[in-house]
């Protein structure tokens, strides 16, 4: 704990101190509650005149017990005065504490008495998070609200006059419960308190909490970090450090709190100068922000995402702060959130890449062997991702050495837990250096220390999976001990043994799989009735392993393996938990493919109806995967007639969740059973009917779901009078108010539509189209995507039966679901309009969508673009172009951009189509790459590259040489998006035209004497080499000699 | 900007991998080695034009070939000295 504990000392006592010179505003409200934990900022000129200074000054950590009861005070009734006083002896304990060691978190309530508790470590800090943090803000609130009124309180909120104080009765004895306070307050004192409106800011001495005109609002819990901001302080007295130190402030605080622009901004100050800004004043101000347990998940991003720009641009100046950085993001890399996980690799390895492999080693060396487990842990996961930053065989030697080494067993466990780490992050990745890893760990196995060996064999299992399914060579000298070490172990060791094996196992040849699970298979199959957990997943695991390798006999794992399996494991106790349940699945459908569906399924099907529905779920989970993978062929009927009872008795009790895959599995298997569903059915469709008129919004939105799952088996069966009937039922309900549900059934009538077809839809299309149109304005998004869905289809194929002043009434409902946030819902909304388009002719749905191009809201106009260019697609360019080509005389920005946009759109759909258009646009698009506007240049430029892509080969170079004179002027912008679009609009027509037309234009240049000019060129010249290397031969220019050089190149001169 | 800066410096690293790009800075010098060692490459991967060569220079198309290969080092001759430089 050398390195961390003492640096996290020094935080500690930073944080301590700042919160005990600041003077600051929001910390507690509670200004009744006097006590020495608040030994806060707490501004005492506010209405506590009995708190002296002096009781102030106490700092809580000089631990006289005494001494708050020693300040006299009328206040006394304040509940923090009756909390027992603490026993100072045990206090100490807290600073030897490894921060990371502490397990109490902030929302335990930690209870009052508990020594050295009362106020959070470090340690729980770092375990607060946001929403633990908000629960305490209301918490603490309630606390405030219901708190013991004071004398004060009683007279603010009572009149003076005609009120008399009375005499406590000398017999009343005040009943004194304990009253827990829900938490101890936050850190640095403050309470995470809105300010309430009743008491004006002032009090606590605040002007704002806006520190400046143009800044981001401060939130209570940032006051620590940028309560400086906050003091008036002149600029010219400033120290340039101070200075320094405010302006990182400044910007530190703009990224985190600020708007989109303003963290834009100052991300790009920060990162251009952050060399002048220096390595320490920004890490001083980042680190401890990056520490705050009040961090959001956004905020933390936005951090890291600092830290990642600093790091390039430091670079080497980052060396002297690897060890602080380090010790802030290690702890990120065993956090619970995988996002918080991938940023902190992310951070260490461009640490690695900017401070280099010596720096990097020479700072995480001494925690290679420190005693505490959470360091090396993270030391290892470090290191593992330095690996993968640097290359593994960069670290190869240095593994080596610490896996031998003599001094400490904790290092050589460190070392091979870097191994099973590298192996587990970088997967296949390791395979080129898997027999110099595997050289490394495995004189782990002979180790005398057993967390070594456990260890050593996880590392193999870890190796072993990376490498699956090659590398079987490298593993040859690890078997035997591996072998051995089954034998000799116990517990957690022989879980760790017996995993390596079962990953070594499917990579070996069938012959070996063969033997070697025979001989492990007596092992796994005592430990299935283990009942240690971790046991049972990695037994589980290996079975899965072993079954599925090749070489298996179905008749071994039917005669040894399946009735002490499902003895052991299928019991209710295995669906509660995630990760078993998973796993469980997937080991019995392995196992169900090896031997079969009968057995399995005998087994299973009694289980269905089970009374433990997440047990249910998982049998019907795992019947569905087993017939899934094998068919229903080898099902009897006793077998399906039990299955299909247990389904819909499965069906019908369900009523804890949400999670569709009972639904799933219905699904698959009333698929595979095909045909042979029939007998079923009537009663299927009789469950459904009068389950749709429950009143339980849920078991409703089930029937209408479990509708769209049989449709198609339904019309397999020839059911088409049931389906019909249910099309029925479905249309009376349309009027349902529950969006979930009205969705569900939305989604049910597209799946009878869908098979059964539009003629013989009950209720009819022209009935049935007119009550969806109202349900289009519906804001809820799953109605919003099956509605549109459901009319999209009927655009497509049933279009006929509708009038065509229905679908333009549907055209307008349509424009507004393209504002739609779902992707899925404006794609079909633009679909749509191309089925619409084809059915009632381009030019209404045409002049809809032009008038739309005048909105102003982006993606609105972009929808619209792409459905025009959708609606030119269905209906031929000739129908549309006109028209769109009319609306680009509109003087308007926004209205000729859509245009230009379309047709990129619509040259990119119509591909080859588009040489019949080439020259009709051409003028169109002159104009536009002359235009002063650069978005009108760059959308020019998108339709130059369809186009010229699309008409590659057909005898248009003309137009397009043309075209590429107006192209290429442009190839001296700057704005990153039009350049974009002018080098893909020359690579474009690179391909359409050939280099060599283009290597003409490129020539100009190459020796421009402007190196602007010459910077271009030459990119351009690069992408022309990339794409055309051969054919540029004949066309580099002849060169003349020099008196020392020869750059004749005779050869293609040669004449017969 | 930083997006910008990134899509670019993308673009230029990629084209920097492959031998034979050029930047603002080449000399004329070690263009033309590229451009010669191109049209090495170039000749012996199409064997028409290498029978072209065969009979023009009377050799055979082995020793064309060869020639090929073997006149791709230093093609045009030793590099000029630095201070030159154009």
């Amino acid at each position: 704990m050398s390195g961390l504990g003492s640096e996290d000392r020094k935080r500690k006592s930073q944080w301590e101190e700042q919160a005990e010179e600041d003077n600051h505003p929001i910390n507690t409200p509670r200004q009744t509650k006097r006590s020495r934990w608040d030994q806060t900022p707490q501004n005492s000129s506010s209405q506590t005149p009995q708190s002296t200074p002096s009781v102030r000054k106490q700092s809580r950590w000089d631990q006289t017990p005494t001494a708050p009861s020693a300040t006299p005070s009328a206040q006394s009734k304040s509940r923090w005065d009756e909390t027992p006083v603490d026993t100072s002896g045990t206090k100490k304990s807290r600073w030897d504490e490894t921060p990371i060691g502490s397990t109490t978190t902030l929302g335990g309530a930690t209870p009052v008495g508990t020594s050295g508790m009362m106020t959070p470590t470090a340690a729980q800090l770092a375990q607060t998070n946001p929403e633990l943090y908000n629960q305490l803000k209301i918490e603490q609130d309630l606390d405030y609200r219901n708190r013991p009124l004071t004398d004060e309180d009683l007279d603010n909120m009572l009149p003076s006059d005609g009120y008399e104080i009375m005499e406590v009765p000398a017999s009343y004895i005040p009943k004194r419960t304990q009253h827990v306070p829900s938490s101890t307050p936050l850190p640095g004192g403050e309470t995470p308190y809105a300010m309430p409106e009743d008491r004006p800011m002032d009090a606590y001495g605040v002007q704002t909490i806006q520190p400046g005109p143009d800044m981001p609002e401060l939130k209570p819990e940032d006051m620590k970090y940028f309560g400086g901001l906050l003091e008036e302080k002149d600029e010219n007295v400033m120290t340039d450090e101070e200075k320094k130190e405010r302006k990182i402030m400044t910007l530190l605080l703009k990224i985190k709190n600020g708007t989109p622009p303003m963290r834009k901004l100052a991300l790009r100050y920060i990162t251009l100068h952050a060399r002048d800004l220096g390595a320490e004043p920004l890490f001083k101000q980042i680190l401890p922000l990056l520490m705050a347990p009040t961090l959001e998940d956004q905020e933390r991003h936005l951090l890291v995402k600092v830290i990642d720009r600093i790091l390039y641009k430091l670079d080497d100046l980052v060396r002297p702060f690897v060890r602080n950085i380090l010790m802030v993001i290690e702890p990120l890399l065993i956090e619970e959130d995988y996002f918080a996980r991938v940023e902190g690799r992310e951070i260490i390895s461009n640490l690695a890449k900017a401070a280099g492999l010596p720096t990097m080693i020479a700072t995480m060396r001494p925690n290679i062997d420190n005693h505490d487990d959470f360091v090396r842990n993270t030391t290892a996961r470090a290191f593992a991702v330095v690996a993968s930053a640097l290359g593994i065989p960069s670290l190869l030697p240095f593994l080596k050495a610490v896996c031998q080494s003599k001094k400490s067993w904790q290092a050589r466990h460190t070392g091979i837990k870097i191994v099973q780490q590298i192996a587990v992050l970088m997967g296949c990745a390791i395979l080129p250096h898997l027999r110099q890893l595997v050289e490394i760990v495995e004189q782990g196995l002979k180790d005398s220390e057993i967390k070594v060996k456990t260890m050593t064999a996880l590392a193999i299992a870890a190796l072993a999976e990376a490498s699956a399914p090659y590398g079987i060579e490298s593993f040859d000298t690890v078997l035997r001990p591996l072998w051995d070490g089954l034998k000799k172990h116990g517990g957690k060791s022989l879980a760790a043994f017996l995993k390596a094996i079962g990953f070594i196992i499917p990579l070996m040849d069938p012959i070996h799989a063969s033997h070697y699970t025979k001989t492990i298979m007596d092992v796994v199959i005592r430990q299935f009735s283990s009942p240690d957990e971790e046991m049972k997943k990695i037994v589980l695991k290996v079975v899965k392993q072993c079954v599925s390798a090749e070489g298996i006999e179905p008749n071994f794992v039917l005669t040894k393996i399946l009735q002490p399996f499902f003895a052991s494991f299928w019991i209710r106790r295995m669906a509660l938990e995630r990760r078993n349940y998973k796993q469980l699945v997937e080991t019995t459908i392995e196992i169900g493919v090896k031997v079969g569906t009968t057995p399995v399924l005998d087994r299973l099907v009694p289980l269905i109806k089970d009374e433990s529905e997440p047990f249910r779920r998982m049998v019907i989970e795992a019947t569905a995967g087993v017939i899934n993978k094998l068919g229903s062929a080898s099902i009897d009927h006793r077998q399906e007639e039990l299955l299909m009872d247990g389904l819909l008795y499965a069906f019908t009790e369900q009523v804890l969740d949400d999670s569709p895959i009972i639904l799933n599995s219905i699904q698959i298997i009333l698929n595979a059973l095909g045909t042979r569903c029939k007998p079923y059915l009537a009663q299927i469709a009789g469950i459904i009917s009068v389950r749709l008129n429950n009143k339980m919004a849920k078991v409703r939105q089930h029937a209408a779901d479990l509708i769209n799952r049989v449709a198609a088996v339904m019309n397999l069966c020839g059911e088409e009078s049931k389906m019909g009937h249910l099309g029925l039922i479905l249309y009376e309900y349309l009027g349902e108010e529950y969006p979930e549900v009205l969705g569900s059934i939305l989604g049910a009538l597209k799946g009878i539509v869908t098979v059964i077809g539009m003629d013989k839809m009950t209720p009819p299309i022209k009935d049935l189209l007119p009550r969806l149109t109202p349900i289009l304005k519906n804001r809820h998004e799953k109605v919003q995507e099956n509605c549109i869905e459901l009319v999209g289809r009927i655009a497509d194929r049933g279009s006929s039966h509708v009038p065509g002043k229905e679908w333009m009434r549907i055209c307008f409902e349509l424009l507004d679901l393209l504002k739609a946030h779902r992707k899925s819902i404006r794609r079909a909304a633009i679909n749509t309009f191309g089925y619409i388009a084809n059915a009632i002719g381009p030019s209404d749905v045409l002049a809809t969508l032009l008038n739309n191009l005048k909105v102003q809201e982006r993606q609105n106009r972009v929808c619209t673009t792409v459905a025009i260019a959708i609606v030119a697609d269905t209906c031929s360019p000739f129908t549309v172009l006109p028209a769109l080509m009319n609306e680009y005389r509109v003087p308007e920005l926004n209205v000729q951009n859509g245009v230009l946009k379309s047709m990129s759109f619509l040259f990119e759909y119509i591909g080859e189509m588009g040489k019949d258009y080439i020259y009709a646009v051409t003028p169109l698009l002159e104009d536009a790459l002359m235009d002063r506007d650069l978005v009108h240049r760059q959308t020019a430029c998108t339709v130059v590259k369809h186009m010229a892509l699309g008409v590659y080969g057909m005898n248009c170079e003309d137009a397009l040489v043309h075209l590429l004179n107006y192209v290429w002027p442009n190839v001296f912008e700057t704005s990153p998006h039009v350049i974009n679009a002018v080098m893909e609009a020359i690579e474009g027509l690179r391909v359409a035209l050939g280099p060599c037309i283009m290597m003409m234009y490129v020539l100009q240049g190459l020796y421009h004497p402007s190196r602007r000019v010459r910077n271009v060129y030459w990119k351009i010249y690069n992408i022309l080499y990339i794409g055309n290397q051969d054919a540029l031969t004949p066309v580099y220019p002849v060169l003349p000699n020099d008196p020392d050089n020869n750059y004749h190149r005779g050869e293609l001169f040669y004449c017969l | 900007m930083s997006d910008r800066f990134n899509l670019n410096t993308q673009v230029e690293h990629l084209q920097n991998k492959y031998v034979g790009t050029g930047h603002a800075d080449i000399t004329k010098y070690e263009w033309a080695i590229n451009q010669h060692r191109d049209s090495y490459a170039s000749y012996i991967g199409h064997s028409s034009l290498l029978s072209l060569f065969a009979v023009a220079e009377n050799e055979p198309i082995a020793r064309v070939r060869y020639n090929c290969l073997e006149k791709m080092l230093r093609p045009c001759g030793t590099p000029p000295k630095k201070e030159e430089g154009m």
